[in-house]
């Protein structure tokens, strides 16, 4: 077996052992292994997931040898969750793999206790009917629900639960918090104790920029009624000074200038999560509500309006030292904010009756870190969304022209499933009925816009027709990229990190402008 | 068209694909010829070439085969290590040190009986150029720019144009390029002379950093400061003339040795054994999921552009799925002048011109007004301005025939570089010519090599 730190290193420098180590805890169910189930499950077996259980009901035929890599010649006429299975154990050995031989529609009639044992259940290509029964099932049961599905070119993806909360969101692209806007006591002190006017010339050129930035920053302050630049003229008289140096660490001050010219205090999202009704936190709240109802209190009363201090600093022209000294201010303030925090979490613990040490000291850092970059998704519960879906949105998107194509799979996703319920076939299952089944789709589709209240609405003819034209083909390529997207997204849900897709996911083979729509 | 009387369930492998090749359809190609014979053709004739074999290879290679192709190959110079094992599914721990190629030809052709997949343990550079042109599509699950970049030149090589300017199609090398990095991937669908080829959108590729050489050897910051010091610097004074070797380990832990004791000097924390390693070989964070997705676009458009069976992408997509899941499509537009895949500026010439006389043309010509020109065809310098060891070594040529020294072909591509003014300053500048030579026997309708 390999030495499990090797083989993962790739992915670690991703995810970390700690979200390592919650996807080898997991257990997750595999709702019908056809290509989009069993390349769904490929990708996490193979990143280590702890246990999966497949269930299928059906026996390998010769059209799943066309498009199912996880099921070989010599299955055919067995289980197919038997032999996806075993497959899959081949693909990661450290993997616990069982297999119910047994339709998704009858477990979720018959026995819906059988899913509270999962982590997750990844739910693959199941009719509306079912998709909502298994979900009333896994939102009672608490279990977390995704469900994918590959209809000739078109498919999707939507997760499905009451709340997901997220500290390390990681995202790629967020400003540093230097507090260029809103320097504190020792950051003001460490400032003045430079020069500008140095005379040494590499003591001038190494003066960091953050330094250049809080001085002159004050200076204008103390000129201008305690106020930052804010008007155009205003910021390009703060930066002329600087335009005269040609030095690096200038160049960089004026690159970083519009870090003094916003707005101080915390983002408007992160303030709507601080308004939310859960933030009112009793002994049930989840710790991440807790940890949130102490960053309010702190961002009201000692953080005068701000988050906790991020800590780190990016990489600046500057001597070693310089650098090296800079860097202990913000973390020593970054310190000192988590303290307060923790001091808060604790006395709120205590509060609700809860052990005051429950959440431990690196969950509580961790989430001080990445403080600004929370992030709460919250999903409809599927029947309300099916009986009555966002109808401006609705609207919105089937008259948009960068969304018809996805709209109306969307739609049409659901009116197969529709006919498929009145006739006992998907349209153009068959070659012989491929007319009838046209005009049949087209009044289904018709009837379903009606009833969500769109009735002026029209999809575009040529969708209706390559939708029969597909007839419920499951093409092995969409299933491995609509797989590829279910299993990344499993692995956002159980590592706890990245940002998982809101809203559902309409993949677009014909022309690839995907969409996610919110309904 | 559709035959009325076919019996319910066939037990027919293709049975899914079927629905997309044997129907017609109005949301498809405009040569799209729906029927038995199309699905016989790709099954029997249709080449296609899968260059790599890691992480988006071996997935490009199974979503072919399960996507009615039958003849395949596989290129590879690697051999399998056990950091790919987390995602090039085609490989287990027993394979570790064999040819990646080979393995992955051999496990698909394991469990998927009827495709035929030829494996070579090579470079890309190793072929002749001719070996690219069998292949109707050529699939691209690279990792370099570099690579990239030759695939991209040998397939425009083949590329013609007809004297409007137009590419002729069947010269049309097609190419299906994907990428990917942690949660980011593109693929893109390349046609020759119709949609921008690699070098015709270069610049979408950001440049490599780069740590300035007086932050390393004098005020280093970071922990990278410290390693790439280590690596970079200490490696060559210390163990001079050898060069470093980033797969030996004990390479690696002498840079990692000595970029900690560099860290401790100057108070810099975060040297650890695996960031060293990323920094050193610029190892890219990869997962299975951002492969399977970007492959299987990849071979869906393969797909589409062998048979027809739908629109196809048109031209770029970009993919990233840390924050939600955002893909965008652009529509980018050729080069004209790209080096690569135009037409260049057609030449007609005399066949008994000098080299010398040729490069005096090109400063009177309108269209180029070229001074102080250096001249190659097919790689070869004809006549270089610089170094003065090249000048003096490619003189002679000056007075010599230019359809001599270009191998007596009849027409051929040459490329010359110099100095041309533009709004009265002066600039370098590279230009590719259709150099045609009047009058000459044009029998064999030479390729018009890229020479690069």
């Amino acid at each position: 077996m390999a030495e499990p730190k090797v083989k993962y290193d790739r992915q670690l420098r991703i995810w970390g052992d700690q979200g390592q180590a919650a996807l080898e805890k997991s257990n997750i169910c595999l709702l019908n292994c056809g290509p989009t189930g069993s390349e769904t499950l490929k990708n996490l077996v193979l990143g280590g997931i702890g246990s999966i259980t497949v269930v299928d009901g059906s026996k390998v035929e010769a059209g799943d040898l066309g498009n199912n890599f996880l099921v070989d010649q010599s299955s055919l006429g067995q289980s197919k969750a038997k032999c996806v299975c075993s497959f899959l154990q081949e693909l990661n050995d450290a993997v616990k793999a069982k297999f119910v031989e047994e339709y998704p529609d009858t477990l979720i009639e018959t026995n819906p206790s059988f899913f509270s044992q999962f982590t997750l259940v990844v739910a693959t290509q199941l009719v509306e009917s079912s998709m909502v029964k298994l979900d009333r099932i896994c939102r009672e049961a608490n279990v977390i629900l995704i469900f994918a599905r590959s209809y000739g070119l078109t498919g999707f993806v939507r997760i499905s639960l009451k709340e997901h909360t997220v500290i390390e969101s990681k995202p790629e692209h967020f400003l540093d918090d230097l507090r260029l806007n809103n320097p504190w006591p020792e950051l003001k002190s460490f400032a003045e104790g430079f020069d500008l006017n140095v005379q040494d010339p590499v003591a001038h050129k190494h003066i960091p920029y953050v330094v250049i930035l809080v001085k002159l920053a004050d200076e204008w302050a103390k000129s201008h009624g305690g106020s930052l630049p804010s008007t155009r003229e205003e910021k390009k008289e703060f930066k002329a000074g600087m335009v005269a140096q040609d030095e690096d660490n200038y160049r960089e001050a004026i690159e970083s200038s519009f870090k003094v010219f916003a707005p101080r205090g915390i983002s408007s999202e992160l303030q709507q999560i601080l308004n939310d009704s859960s933030v009112e936190v009793d002994s049930s709240s989840s710790d991440f509500w807790v940890l949130v109802a102490a960053l309010k209190d702190f961002v009201t009363n000692e953080g005068g309006g701000e988050a906790p201090l991020e800590g780190s600093i990016p990489d600046m022209t500057s001597s070693t030292e310089q650098y090296v000294n800079l860097q202990n201010i913000y973390q020593a303030k970054a310190e000192a904010d988590f303290l307060a925090i923790e001091q808060m979490v604790r006395n709120t613990l205590k509060k609700i009756g809860r052990d005051p040490n429950s959440i431990p000291t690196a969950t509580i850092k961790s989430f001080c870190k990445n403080a600004r970059k929370l992030k709460v998704c919250r999903y409809r519960p599927i029947e309300n969304e099916f009986n009555s879906p966002n109808l401006p949105e609705l609207q919105k998107y089937l008259t948009d022209e960068d969304y018809s194509i996805a709209v109306g799979i969307y739609i049409l996703l659901r009116a197969v499933d529709r006919f498929a319920a009145n006739y006992n076939s998907f349209p153009g299952q068959f070659d012989s009925a491929m007319d009838e089944d046209i005009a049949r789709l087209k009044s289904t589709t018709i009837g379903l816009l009606n009833d969500l209240g769109c009735n002026s609405a029209a999809l575009p003819e040529d969708l209706i027709n390559e939708m029969c034209r597909f007839g419920a083909a499951e093409l092995h390529a969409v299933a491995a990229l609509v797989g590829g997207i279910a299993s990344q997204e499993v692995i956002k849900l159980i590592t706890r990190q990245f940002v998982p897709i809101s809203g559902t996911y309409i993949f677009n083979g014909i022309d690839h402008k995907s969409q996610i729509l919110f309904l | 068209m559709a035959d009325t009387s076919v019996p319910l369930q066939q037990p027919s492998r293709s049975r899914d694909l079927d629905k997309l090749l044997l129907r017609p359809g109005n949301l498809v190609g405009p040569t799209f010829e729906p029927g038995e014979q199309l699905s016989k053709d790709l099954d029997e004739y249709v080449r296609i070439l899968v260059v790599g074999a890691g992480g988006l290879g071996c997935e490009l290679l199974k979503d072919l085969a399960l996507s009615g192709f039958r003849n395949l190959e596989v290129i590879d110079m690697d051999r399998i290590e056990v950091t790919n094992l987390n995602r090039q599914f085609l490989f287990r721990l027993e394979d570790v040190g064999k040819p990646k190629a080979e393995v992955a030809a051999k496990r698909v052709m394991e469990r998927i009986s009827g495709v035929d997949i030829v494996p070579h343990f090579c470079r890309i550079e190793d072929k002749n150029i001719e070996f690219y042109n069998e292949f109707a599509i050529i699939a691209l699950g690279l990792d370099s720019i570099e690579a990239r970049s030759y695939i991209n030149t040998v397939a425009c090589s083949f590329l013609e144009y007809d004297s409007d300017d137009n590419p002729r199609e069947e010269t049309i090398k097609p190419m299906v390029d994907g990428g990917t990095e942690g949660f980011k991937g593109h693929a893109r669908v390349i046609m020759p002379g119709i949609t921008p080829c690699f070098e015709c959108t270069i610049w979408l590729f950001p440049p490599q950093v780069k740590f300035p050489l007086c932050t390393l050897a004098e005020t280093p910051r970071t922990a990278a400061h410290c390693i790439e010091y280590a690596h970079l610097i200490k490696w060559d004074e210390v163990h001079r003339g050898v060069p470093f070797d980033p797969d030996n380990p004990k390479n690696m832990k002498w840079v990692y040795d000595e970029a900690v004791k560099r860290a401790e000097l100057f108070g810099i924390p975060g040297v650890t054994y695996s960031f060293t390693q990323g920094v050193v070989k610029n190892i890219i964070p990869a997962i299975a999921s951002t492969n399977a997705i970007i492959s299987a676009a990849c071979a869906l458009e393969t797909l589409k552009i062998a048979t027809g069976c739908s629109k196809t992408l048109s031209n770029y997509l970009t993919y990233n799925g840390s924050e939600g899941l955002h893909t965008k499509v652009t529509e980018f537009e050729r080069d004209k002048d790209c080096l690569v895949c135009g037409p260049g500026i057609r030449i007609e010439l005399d066949p008994s011109i000098t080299l010398q006389k040729f490069m005096d043309l090109l400063e009177e010509h309108p269209k180029l007004q070229l001074s102080k020109a250096s001249v190659t065809h097919r790689g070869k310098n004809l006549y270089m301005q610089a170094p003065p060891v090249l000048e003096e070594m490619t003189r002679p040529n000056l007075s010599l025939s230019l359809f001599n020294l270009m191998g007596k072909l009849p027409k051929d591509i040459v490329h010359v570089n110099g100095m041309t003014s533009k709004n009265d300053q002066k600039t370098s500048c590279l230009r590719k010519l259709r150099v045609v030579f009047k009058g000459v026997d044009g029998v064999a309708d030479m390729d018009t090599a890229g020479g690069a």
